[in-house]
């Protein structure tokens, strides 16, 4: 059964069917993984273009690790969002790029909408690697592939999402997937950091993170952006890690047992302390393994669609 | 030449008259007879049309035109503004000073009037309020008064301070001439789009409806306090209508006028990351858009405008979050008054007319035209059956930034007479 869309721009309005069949095919990729010799040949004669307009050295050796072991030949494009500052414009970087005859574009930018209008300018499959605050689709899928692994279903399962709610990519891919696959998702963190109407999503706004401990299963911590502008929204991180950082007296007080997930890179004692961040209760290097499969399971439905 | 105008209904609600089937002699660009032709009327060398079932109205005015000339011609100059504007049904248009430079003084108001002045359509302009728009002094508004400007604004940005407008009021007010302004707090303002479910979803930098409803309350007391005369111009949210109707009962000097896209269409068209549909004021909602309805219906909003903004598409066809605001609107706006509103019967013909025509004329203060014999011909014809489809390609304007592009209308201007000059059908000739 092949995916219904020869792109990934995001997890909004994709099919329950669709995400199974992603995380079905993670799983044989996951296997692949655990070999002594880990490359296989089903992307032979395929390229893959990794766009990348904003810096993000996580994501980019994730999709290159996966798109060499799948035997795809890929290539790095890195620039600042604004190459037009060259003189040449968006539009015609990709036009450039397709032009060179290739299968696939994986897109990083710092401005949603990005890959869809990839989509409108080339006729390559798109995959978006994060753009802007809008959705990050691969990073909800691994999230949502170790959340299964670990607790072996995702229907059913209550699960918070901490932190910058709106300006994260991350947050928002979660919600929609986790959604459509059955689980009841929440978000916690400081109300200038929550979106109005989020609550229209189906989803729970709790300001208090004990109450979010208490109330899930998953806690998928996110990022605090520690630059000035990101700074506007919370009086100081000390405020921040006091109320909403999750550490392990918290943990204790609160007497649960719950699964700590993070997409990385963390802020020690900020959003985490570093013995959470090292505990028995979280997967984070897990999701960084299943990142790999995720991404090498969505290459090879794409790639093999046609 | 001698142009007759046979069986054509005759609608002016600035001289209350609503006349059908008549016929209307126009001899030197001037108004010689309205009413039953006489053998003698057709002697001489004329041209005649048959409008049996069309409409003759005063001249549709847009009083928020981005004409571009100085400073960004490759998007648009006087003279395409001009074509574009009668090739929309347009005798008049006011421009706005958002040029480069600025139009802060006499010697650009000439250069535009220059540029304008063999041309069909009249061009009349606004003058910036502050020095380079800049909101720290107030622009010389005697000298630009003297030289024609025939309001002041900002636009593109509200005035800056309370401070500063409250002396342009003041100045102004001695002119009798309105204060236009883009109602936007700039603390709250570069978002992409209107704040809402959709920016949630869409990752799109939120621009609030609050940023709006702050400065027209801002502006609505300082009106009150100094008796000037304030123009809430492209009024997009449910709350700014709300107070403008408030202010209006208790008598503050203030109009309002709207866009055709902020009557017609939501934030739900963002969905796609068009950059058509990326200006500012942002879409709003649908809670916003009827209530501007209702605007438009109890009078609260008197007029409506283009907010021509012509860009390149270069400039375009670009990440959306770093696309520049701004449709082009003047050879749309009529077709989509009359489909949204008149075809709809949320407003009659002589509102449509009122709107498009009259008050913003009275709120610039200049003459409407009359339907007199011996008044000069400045018409525009319209026919509210055809049906036609918007082809971007068939405009008279360099710019192609239309999210209407492929729309289905019903109405049109098929023409307009003006200056001793007639635009029918897409050619121009003097009469």
């Amino acid at each position: 059964m092949p995916l219904t869309n020869r792109h990934l721009l995001g997890l909004q309005g994709i099919s329950k069917e669709d995400i199974q069949l992603i995380l079905d095919t993670t799983k044989t990729f996951r296997e692949v993984l655990e070999r002594p010799i880990k490359k296989v040949p089903t992307l032979q004669g395929k390229t893959v273009v990794n766009l990348f307009f904003e810096n993000s050295t996580r994501t980019r050796i994730s999709f290159e690790l996966a798109e060499r072991r799948l035997s795809a030949d890929s290539v790095n494009f890195s620039a600042s969002a604004s190459s037009v500052t060259k003189g040449e414009t968006f539009k015609d970087t990709i036009r450039n790029i397709e032009a060179m005859k290739v299968d696939m574009v994986v897109v990083r930018h710092s401005a949603a909408g990005t890959p869809q209008f990839l989509t409108r300018v080339c006729d390559a499959s798109i995959i978006n690697a994060g753009d802007g605050i809008h959705e990050h689709p691969t990073q909800a899928l691994l999230d949502m592939y170790s959340i299964k692994e670990k607790l072996g279903k995702l229907e059913g399962l209550k699960v918070c999402m901490v932190g910058d709610i709106a300006h994260s990519r991350v947050a928002l891919s979660n919600i929609y997937g986790l959604t459509t696959m059955g689980a009841k998702v929440s978000v916690c963190g400081p109300s200038t950091m929550i979106p109005r109407y989020i609550e229209e999503l189906g989803v729970d706004v709790i300001y208090d993170i004990d109450e979010a401990i208490q109330e899930n299963d998953v806690l998928n911590v996110l990022r605090i952006q520690l630059e000035r502008k990101a700074r506007e929204y919370f009086p100081s991180i000390r405020e921040y890690s006091k109320y909403f950082g999750i550490t392990e007296e918290r943990l204790e007080k609160n007497g649960k047992d719950i699964l700590i997930m993070h997409p990385g890179p963390i802020n020690r004692g900020v959003e985490l302390s570093s013995s959470v961040a090292d505990g028995l209760n979280q997967i984070i290097l897990q999701q960084v393994t299943n990142g790999v499969a995720v991404r090498m399971a969505i290459l090879y439905l794409l790639g093999t669609l046609n | 030449m001698k142009i007759i105008l046979r069986n054509v209904n005759l609608v002016n609600p600035g001289q209350k008259i609503n006349l059908s089937g008549t016929n209307v002699i126009i001899e030197g660009g001037k108004i010689s007879k309205i009413g039953s032709l006489d053998p003698e009327d057709f002697k001489g060398e004329k041209k005649e049309f048959d409008l049996t079932g069309k409409y003759l109205v005063p001249g549709f005015f847009d009083m928020h035109v981005h004409l571009r000339e100085p400073g960004r011609e490759d998007e648009e100059t006087v003279i395409s503004g001009c074509n574009s504007a009668a090739n929309g049904g347009f005798t008049g248009l006011a421009c706005m000073p958002n040029t480069e430079p600025a139009i802060d003084s006499a010697e650009v108001v000439s250069l535009i009037k220059k540029q304008a002045a063999d041309h069909l359509v009249n061009v009349f302009i606004i003058g910036a309020a502050t020095l380079g728009r800049k909101g720290e002094f107030i622009s010389p508004m005697a000298e630009l008064k003297e030289s024609g400007v025939v309001g002041f604004s900002d636009d593109g940005v509200a005035i800056k301070t309370a401070a500063i407008l409250k002396r342009v009021l003041e100045y102004s007010a001695m002119y009798n001439l309105p204060v236009i302004e883009h109602c936007e707090d700039e603390t709250l303002a570069g978002g992409a789009m209107n704040e809402g479910l959709n920016s949630t979803m869409l990752g799109l930098p939120p621009l609030p409806s609050v940023a709006e409803d702050l400065i027209v309350a801002r502006d609505l007391l300082m009106a009150e306090y100094t008796n000037g005369r304030i123009h809430i111009a492209h009024i997009s949210t449910k709350k700014s209508v709300e107070l403008v109707r408030q202010a209006k009962k208790s008598g503050v000097k203030v109009t309002a006028e709207v866009t055709p896209h902020h009557f017609t269409l939501t934030d739900d068209s963002v969905k796609t990351y068009d950059t058509n549909y990326k200006m500012n004021p942002p879409l709003r909602t649908k809670a916003d858009v009827e209530e501007i309805i209702n605007g438009l219906k109890d009078g609260t909003i008197d007029c409506i405008a283009s907010d021509h903004a012509p860009h390149s598409a270069e400039e375009k066809e670009v990440e959306f979050e770093f696309a520049p605001n701004g449709i082009i609107g003047l050879e749309t706006q009529i077709g989509i008054a009359l489909t949204e509103l008149y075809q709809k019967k949320i407003l009659s013909l002589e509102q449509v007319v009122e709107k498009m025509a009259v008050n913003p004329r009275r709120i610039l203060n200049i003459p409407v035209p009359k339907f007199n014999p011996g008044e000069p011909a400045d018409f525009t014809i319209l026919d509210t059956d055809e049906v036609w489809t918007v082809d971007f390609n068939q405009f008279k304007s360099k710019s192609r930034n239309s999210p209407f592009n492929k729309k289905l209308l019903k109405g049109r201007a098929l023409g307009v007479i003006n200056k001793s000059r007639m635009y029918f059908m897409g050619e121009y000739f003097d009469i």
